[in-house]
This record gives C-alpha cells, structure tokens and sequence, in this order.
C-alpha cells in the first residue's frame, strides 16, 4: 500500500514535470486566466524573448478589473484604462488567445466566468496574475495566484516554479443558523486565525457544514483563503460538484463527461493522510460577521463591539490596530449596530453569482433602500447578468432603489471608475477593506450578501436575523 | 539578465508597521501602465502624500533623516493582491532588500523574481533593528548574500533562503530560462496530460 495522501498532495504530485534536487517543482498548468491588469507585460516579455505562447488552447482571457460598469458599449473614457484593454486585445490576438471582451455573452470576472464556462474543473492545477485565483478551489482543483514574471512563465513554458506549500484541514461540522451564509462562515474562520494565519499553508476545507453548501457558496469561501495568507483552498468534489459542471458549456460532454466524473470520484484526502495542520470549528459558533478594520481578518460577530487595547492578543499590534481604527473613524471597544452608511457594494469574485444577487432580492423584493445610501449590485459576469433579468431580480432591485450596473470588478479595488468617496463608508460584499481599498480614504466593512442587504434597507449596520425574524 | 546581488552595505529606513498590503504599497489606480519601469514615484502614495499631493512631513520615505535601500518593516509585509507592481515599485524607488519577520508568499516570490531580496529575520532581531534605525537613522548594515548574514555593529542574523532563489539572485539568472530549458519534457506531458 502506498502512503496515504491528501487530496492536495495527489494533484499537486500529478502536475509535476521535474523534480530536481535543489530547484523547486516544475508544475504543470491546465487552465491559466489572465486580465488586463497583470499580463500586458509578461507578453511584452515574451515579444522581448520571441518566444511564441506554449499551448494557447490552456489560456483563457478577459477584462474586468479596470472596465466600467455604465455604457460599455461605448469605447472606455479614462485614456489609460482604455489603453490597458486595448493592450489585453492586441496581445491576445497577436498570440492567438481567447478573450472574453467588453460585449461578450462570456465576459466577466475572471474567476466568475471560469466556473461558469466549465473551464475549470476538479483535479486541475488552475493559476492567474490575481490572488482570488484561490476561488476555483471550490471544484477540487489546485487554484493559486501568481505575479506577472509568472504569468510570464506560464505563457512560455505552461509551467511556474513552485516549492510544495504546507497543508491545512480546517473542518467545519454543524448546521449554521438563520441569516448566516458562507461569507459569514469564511469572516469567522478568517477573524479567528488572522490575515496571516494559513501564510504558506494550502487548505482544504472539510465538514458536513461545507459539504451541506452549493458550489456557489463554495467558491465564497475558497475566495477568501488569500485573505488569511493561504495560497489556496479547495474543497474535494462530490455530486454537487459534478451536477454544477454537467452542460457547461467547455465542460466534457456525454459520456467523456461521465468517464471524468468516474475520475474526479477519486479526488479525496485518503483515511490516515496527514496535514501540517488541522482546524476544527462548529458552524454553531458562526453569526453574521462584520469587520471593523483595515484588514480582513479584524473581523467580529456584527453583534460584538470593537476590541479595545487591551483586549489586544500581542503588544506589537498596538499601532497597527490603532491606527486602523483612526482609518476607519471607529472607537476602540464600541459597538458597530446601528452605525449609519453610505454605500452598499454588492459584487466582485467573492460574492456577485446569481445565488448572491437571489439572496439579496429575497430580502429586499417589495422593499426600498434607506433614503440616504446609494447601492450598487454589479453582477459577476454577463450570463449572471442575463440571468438576473430572466428571473425578474433587475425589476426588484429597481424597485428597491439599487443600481444595477454591467459586469466588473467595479468598486472592489478602486481602479476603475466605481470608487466610493473618502470617509464614506461602504458595506461590501468584497474581499478586502484595506486602506483605500474602495477609493481613496475610502472605509470598508466586509459582510455578507444578505446583511449587506439588510443595511441597505435600514441604511445602518443591521443583524440580518432581526429583519429575517420580523417576516 | 537581472541585477547581481551579492553583497549590500547601507543605511535603512524603519516602517514598524504590521499588515502591509500590496494596496498601501501600490494602489489600484497606479496599476494602469503596460510597463514594468516607473512604480517608484507613487511607492506607498496615500501614506506618503496629502490630498494636494503634498509630502506628509512625517512619513519615512518624506524624512530626511532616513535613506538606504534597505526597508525594515512590520510582520506579514506584502499581504493582499497578488500584484507584482508592488515588488517594482519597492525597487523602482531604489530598495534593494526588505526585512521583516514575516513576508505573504506570492509577494516573496515576486520580489525574489525582481532582484529584490526579502529577508526573514526573528521578531526580537526586527525590533533590535527599529530601535536602532531610530535611535541613529546613519547606522550602516551589511547584508552578505553569500554567507546569508545580516550584521549592523555588534548585531547579527543568519537568514534563510532557499539555494536555487541564492544562486539566481547572485548570478541575475530568472525562473524563465529554467523552464524554457524543459521545453521538450513539458511539451510531452502536456500531451499524455490531456
């Protein structure tokens, strides 16, 4: 018998080129994604080099981080942006690429429009110049963000240089409770390890409670892994996995798409295979989270009040947290309930699927907004945006006083024209609420879709629950 | 071919600060340019001017007193997006190391990729370090990337790294020419890989 593996051992060893004492691993990758962003100058690289792309039939591209989300069917304004995706067209169709562009049925977010498109399925090893490449984890699959010189190496070679990172099981077992979704559950993980509690471990996520989410609320979850410093997260495939790829449309069809599925079977951790390290929470624990500083993993229960000094865990993180909180013109030791708003952000490739706009609408159907805040719901990509007309949701938002835009990254990073005012405050269904994240002095708390909903209505900080136990 | 790195003598300057993400270390709106050359100018922007792009008088990289390519800074430097812009800023603007007792790893991999070598070194080492910079901002260290030292007066740290990354750095050899050095075992597998 060989030795037991896990399941991120068994695909990373099946992607392995070379092996050679003293250089780290040469990985083989099945599907790479690139943007306008981070790959303008790895092809720059490659013309230097004159060197051809490896195998364009493994790249996918699109725009999303730098487009607008109003009007894209007008050339974009700001001359720069407008440069960055005429650049991402001239390189994709110089070097035979397939890009997803502005007006494209397919076009979206990256990490929305892979799953979406059966591109990225269980067992791969999946990269892109974007950190929330962890998302694709969800499927099964060996998903990780890189840097441009990377994604210059995979265009080259279909190949990047990696050392084996440590692995992690974080298991999570129980039913959750009423109003707590998965971006509660990956806030609460993230809230308790910190930003930097998974820095070089790859984890898998485990559990009846992760088991019992749909591939929706999977890839949540496995898109914030990052935020905790892991590389990735995955999460080992099973029949709600199997039934989200049957009929995509680059997804094996027929009876190669049963053969797969009899493959994909046995992408499991094997009984016995041991992790570096091993979490274990009860999904119990978990209420709808909120965070409250300039990182994600200052993260609490939205009934919590702020932590004071201290309450600090270590004495170095006194300045940081500090002047965090002068950031976010927030008190130590206060409560964050009822604290009024200005923006609601219901989007980017943490929470902008058609489940999360569902979830939204559900709350909010016959409903208005909060006179004074504006909110601003970005579908992830074309096909959610096609699909939130077909079942009526474009109607209950514009009923409900939201703005619906086109797809994009839109105001998750503050690169595009989507950027909320300086010390303003945004809920956010994003990633991160780092210091101008959103826009300059821009102020972030991180939540769900569904109490990001809530405050949306009530124009303040809201527990969900409270709205959900009125109905 | 990049820059060889070897050995450095040089000032340093301190930003104790824990956390640094890569949207401190470049924001988003700077990401726009279809280069590599120029991220130096907005290195840490929102922390380094004012609304009217005015210096902020006591930001580091604004005072005087400190210079160097060295950058001493807080734990878990580099966290967030994966954006290689901040690893040529931080060497656009002229650093050539960055210590700190933590680093996230797709930043470590992309500083390693551009000739800018990040150095892990103890907690305690890295506040002995701070006081020091603080308490005389001339203070001269001396990274030895052979021995893998870090030594200021009487002070001194062995640093890890691995011995591929050493030998690329030391020779300004990149990951690429590696690789492209497997092309025909990697066009093989690509094959039987379906």
């Amino acid at each position: 018998m060989s030795k037991p593996k896990t399941l991120f051992d068994k695909i990373w060893d099946a992607h392995i080129v070379k092996r050679a004492e003293g250089y780290p691993d040469a990985l083989f990758i099945d599907r790479h994604f690139i943007h306008e962003v981070t790959s303008p100058q790895a092809f720059e690289g490659l013309r230097k080099r004159g060197i051809p792309v490896f195998n364009t039939g493994r790249v996918t591209a699109t725009a999303d981080h730098n487009v607008p989300t109003k009007d894209q069917h007008l050339p974009i304004k700001e001359a720069l942006s407008r440069h960055q995706v005429d650049t991402l067209r001239k390189n994709c169709k110089e070097f035979g690429v397939d890009l997803y562009d502005l007006g494209h049925p397919f076009q979206g977010i990256v990490h929305i429009i892979g799953p979406e498109l059966g591109f990225t399925l269980p067992g791969m090893t999946i990269v892109c110049g974007d950190s929330h490449t962890s998302t694709h984890g969800a499927f099964g699959n060996i998903a990780f963000g890189i840097g441009t010189s990377e994604v210059e190496q995979v265009l080259a070679t279909q190949c990047v240089l990696q050392y084996k990172p440590k692995t992690m099981k974080i298991e999570i077992n129980g039913v959750l409770g009423k109003g707590v979704v998965s971006k509660d559950i990956i806030l609460y993980i993230i809230s308790k390890i910190s930003a930097s509690g998974a820095t070089g471990f790859f984890v898998e996520y485990a559990g009846d409670t992760i088991r019992n989410l749909s591939m929706e609320a999977r890839m949540t979850i496995c898109n914030m892994s990052i935020e905790m410093g892991a590389r990735g997260g995955l999460i080992a495939p099973d029949e709600t996995t199997f039934s989200y790829i049957k009929g995509k449309k680059f997804a094996p069809q027929g009876t190669a798409f049963e053969k797969k599925v009899t493959e994909w079977k046995a992408l499991h951790t094997d009984s016995g295979a041991e992790y570096d390290r091993i979490l274990t929470f009860d999904a119990a624990d978990i209420t709808p989270m909120i965070t409250y500083g300039t990182n994600p993993g200052m993260g609490m229960k939205i009934t919590d009040r702020i932590p004071t000094v201290a309450e600090l865990k270590e004495m170095s993180e006194q300045t940081s947290f500090k002047k965090s909180l002068e950031y976010m013109g927030l008190e130590a030791g206060s409560q964050l309930l009822n604290k009024s708003i200005d923006y609601v952000f219901i989007g980017s490739c943490t929470n902008a699927r058609i489940e999360d706009l569902r979830l939204v609408a559900s709350m909010v159907k016959g409903k208005k907004k909060a006179s004074q805040v504006e909110v601003w719901v970005i579908p992830g990509s074309k096909q959610v945006e096609l699909q939130a007309q077909q079942e009526g949701l474009d109607k209950i938002f514009e009923q409900a006083g939201f703005e619906l835009r086109s797809p994009g990254c839109s105001a998750c990073l503050g690169m595009n024209e989507d950027k909320v005012p300086p010390g303003k405050y945004c809920i956010s269904t994003s990633n991160r609420n780092f210091e101008g994240r959103q826009g300059l002095k821009s102020r972030t708390f991180l939540v769900s879709p569904l109490s990001a909903a809530a405050a949306a209505l009530t124009g303040k900080v809201t527990d969900v629950r409270t709205l959900l136990n009125v109905n | 071919m990049k820059e060889k790195f070897n050995r450095l003598v040089s000032r340093a300057v301190p930003l104790p600060i824990e956390n640094i993400d890569t949207d401190q270390i470049i924001p988003a709106r700077f990401l726009k340019a279809t280069t590599r050359e120029g991220f130096g100018e907005n290195l840490f922007c929102d922390w380094r001017y004012d609304s009217d792009h005015q210096p902020i008088k006591n930001f580091v990289l604004n005072e005087k007193k400190y210079s160097g390519k060295i950058l001493i800074a807080g734990k878990n430097f580099g966290c967030g997006s994966s954006r290689e812009h901040a690893a040529w800023a931080i060497y656009d603007y002229g650093f050539r190391v960055v210590v700190s007792s933590f680093f996230a790893d797709i930043f470590k991999n992309n500083a390693l990729n551009n000739g800018l070598l990040p150095i892990v070194v103890s907690d305690h080492f890295l506040k002995q370090l701070i006081e020091i910079i603080s308490q005389n901002p001339e203070t001269e260290m001396t990274i030895d990337l052979e021995k893998q030292t870090f030594t200021t007066g009487s002070l001194e740290e062995k640093f890890e790294i691995n011995a591929y990354k050493k030998t690329c750095l030391m020779n300004g050899y990149d990951d690429i020419d590696y690789l492209l050095s497997l092309r025909k075992e990697i066009k093989e597998f690509d094959i039987t890989h379906a």
